[in-house]
């Protein structure tokens, strides 16, 4: 029914022909437009009901003084349906610290949290199908398990801000929800990430029918194909500074693996791109020592490089 | 009565605390509005998640910005009878 939208308003409505680059590109665009708005607004409203019931005070409570590996592995699930925004980080690290989460295992879950985020699956999801979206939450899910088990054992306590360590955390009871407030919240949610994203899904899709409609198929193999080893690493690096464009993003790797960039590159491009930000980088400066900071991104650049050539090894 | 609005500068935040305002307007009643910026003065009322409401010492929100009929609703049931 889209696709036949998309056809009346690219040949019938512009006048456009279907073998040309133009009609092509203008097809995609329109297409593409419409599939991906309604997805956002449908998983991110059935997301955003979700996580109403997994407000971070609980998730607290669960993760307090669970033990490596099994609480490293709670706290990378429980990341998916907690909700999150990296302006609440500071908050969420210093009362899982005070409730006797450990290091690793908060980390774990901030690593997990901005990673698998319902952006980034909706428009894996809409553009390469659910089984990549799939390889996308559990690979995401396996680096913030390892990432946190490697900080954990590493013993870096001693890296976090002196002062979280003495401040008290109140206890309160918050009030239970009920349904018409949760549909009313991730309603609200909805508009929200939709009057944040639209501009930038927009341009990336327009980017991409561009590129859909006039580069050559294989246009990219050469450059990002499996068999440079620097196309990984390379991704990686531009990753990090375009995480407030996560959205605009995708439409133009679907586009980018479609011209021939593999697939190991464009999830750890992905991953970069949502796990590897620079503002919240800033904001973990308030209770983390630069040195942790810095372990923290190593880590998480060599872990994800490797997801890259793994995967790019496996599907080759 | 004495509402605070916790959270160190996020957008939600300033948001919350416009809705507290519009809210407090529509009552016409007189109310204390303050900002808490600090985290050791957030996280003492057990919150992680930014923006949230305090009325009266009481956390009635957390991590969420109420539209303004519903806040209107949430302060009218904290005024003393």
């Amino acid at each position: 029914m889209l696709q036949a939208f998309a056809d009346y308003m690219s040949y019938h409505l512009f006048g456009l022909s279907p073998a040309s680059h133009l009609g092509a590109a203008v097809n995609f665009f329109i297409y593409d437009t419409i599939k991906i708005f309604l997805m956002l607004a449908l998983i991110i409203f059935l997301v955003s009901l979700l996580r109403s019931f997994f407000p971070a005070e609980r998730t607290k409570k669960i993760l307090s003084h669970k033990r490596e590996f099994v609480g490293n592995i709670l706290a990378a699930l429980l990341g998916i349906v907690t909700p999150f925004c990296s302006c609440s980080a500071v908050p969420v690290f210093i009362g899982f610290v005070e409730s006797g989460v450990p290091l690793g295992v908060t980390f774990s879950f901030l690593i997990s949290s901005p990673m698998v985020n319902e952006v980034a699956l909706v428009l894996l999801w809409g553009m390469f199908g659910w089984k990549i979206a799939a390889i996308y939450i559990s690979t995401g899910v396996s680096v913030a398990i390892v990432g946190g088990i490697v900080i954990g054992r590493l013993k870096l306590e001693h890296l976090v801000e002196d002062y979280v360590y003495n401040l008290k955390m109140g206890e309160t009871e918050i009030a239970a929800l009920n349904w018409k407030d949760r549909m009313n919240y991730a309603w609200g949610y909805v508009i929200d990430i939709l009057k944040k994203v639209w501009l930038y899904v927009i341009i990336g899709i327009a980017i991409g029918g561009l590129m859909h409609g006039y580069a050559p198929a294989d246009f990219l193999v050469k450059y990002a194909g499996r068999d440079n080893l620097f196309a990984v690493p390379l991704a990686v690096l531009i990753g990090v500074p375009l995480y407030s464009n996560a959205a605009g993003i995708i439409p133009i790797v679907n586009v980018l693996m479609e011209k021939g960039m593999a697939m190991g590159t464009v999830l750890a491009f992905m991953m970069a791109v949502t796990a590897l930000s620079l503002p919240e980088m800033i904001i973990l400066r308030k209770v983390l020592k630069p040195k942790l900071i810095a372990i923290f991104v190593g880590i998480m650049s060599v872990t994800i490089i490797f997801v890259g050539y793994l995967f790019n090894f496996m599907m080759g | 009565m004495n509402v605070k609005i916790l959270g160190s500068g996020c957008s939600s935040c300033a948001k919350l605390e416009k809705v507290v305002r519009e809210a407090i307007d529509d009552l016409g009643i007189v109310v204390d509005v303050e900002k808490v910026q600090d985290v050791a003065g957030i996280i003492s009322y057990g919150v992680m998640s930014t923006p949230a409401l305090v009325i009266d010492e009481q956390v009635k929100l957390v991590g969420k910005v109420p539209n303004r009929v519903r806040m209107v609703e949430i302060l009218k049931q904290a005024l003393p009878q």
